[in-house]
């Protein structure tokens, strides 16, 4: 079943999931981390791979960015004494990345320079949408809610930069 | 005694001088502060990242473009009166424009 899941559907699941149950702030935790992880991977794949100087800085933002919201992410929970808890929305989304490298990873040049740069616009596109209507409205900490602001704020960013390269890549 | 000493060691033309400025421009939340209103040619803008995320405060006529580590504080001096635009490299929706005027002097 999941190897069809796509990212929106994963995310779909949690907000159907929110009329039954609402994630709790464990399992929105384990959610934005996954979400974060992600893209770092898909950014290191792009390192290996691209010749593309704006590409490769992309890529570069992708993993560093990702990295500190995740290092702020792991510092809060463990302040917070939470454990981030695995939960069917994260895995569709670990699944989902772990395709998408596969798929990617076949790919060379300006080829994968497109479709590297595609997806990275569409991931955050879903990604913003989740963290908007799902996340951050079901977050009851206060402090995780704001950390998720700041990855929305990010998010934001990085698809308007994502937009932008996409049009020289073409 | 010091006071008059002090005085007298101070030329006349150094007191009726403008001397430089700095200004600091924070960015925090992903956003640059505000711009300082009194710039002038000689001032120097000392940039703040209070992020978590690497920025940068790049004019989008490329006379500057300074990398900004985070917890980094790092200067810009103007020489030149003019209008510049900048925004951070890495998040397009970082935008700024800093107004430099001829010297006081």
């Amino acid at each position: 079943m999941f190897k069809a899941i796509g990212i929106a559907a994963a995310f779909s699941l949690a907000a159907g999931a929110a009329y039954a149950q609402a994630p709790n702030d464990a399992q929105i935790a384990h959610i934005a981390y996954t979400a974060g992880a992600v893209d770092v991977a898909a950014g290191k794949q792009a390192l290996t791979i691209s010749h593309n100087k704006e590409v490769l800085a992309f890529a570069q933002e992708m993993v560093r960015d990702h990295t500190a919201v995740n290092d702020q992410a792991l510092a809060l929970v463990k302040k917070l004494g939470v454990t981030p808890q695995d939960n069917p929305t994260s895995q569709g989304l670990a699944k989902g990345g772990a395709d998408k490298l596969k798929t990617l990873g076949a790919l060379k040049g300006a080829a994968f320079d497109k479709a590297y740069v595609a997806n990275e616009v569409a991931y955050h596109k879903t990604v913003n949408g989740a963290l908007a209507t799902v996340l951050i409205p079901n977050a009851k900490n206060a402090e995780l809610k704001s950390l998720l602001e700041t990855g929305l704020k990010l998010f934001k960013e990085h698809q308007m930069h994502a937009e932008h390269l996409a049009m020289s890549v073409k | 005694m010091l006071a008059g000493a002090a005085i007298a060691a101070v030329p006349v033309c150094a007191l009726a001088a403008k001397a430089p400025a700095i200004y600091t421009v924070t960015i925090a939340s992903m956003k640059f502060g505000p711009a300082p209103a009194k710039l002038h040619v000689g001032d120097t803008i000392e940039w703040v990242n209070d992020d978590i995320f690497v920025h940068s405060a790049t004019a989008t006529d490329k006379s500057f473009d300074v990398e900004l580590k985070p917890k980094v504080h790092m200067w810009t001096t103007f020489h030149k009166a003019g209008t510049y635009p900048f925004a951070c490299r890495y998040h397009p929706g970082m935008t700024g424009t800093l107004v430099v005027a001829k010297s006081e002097r």
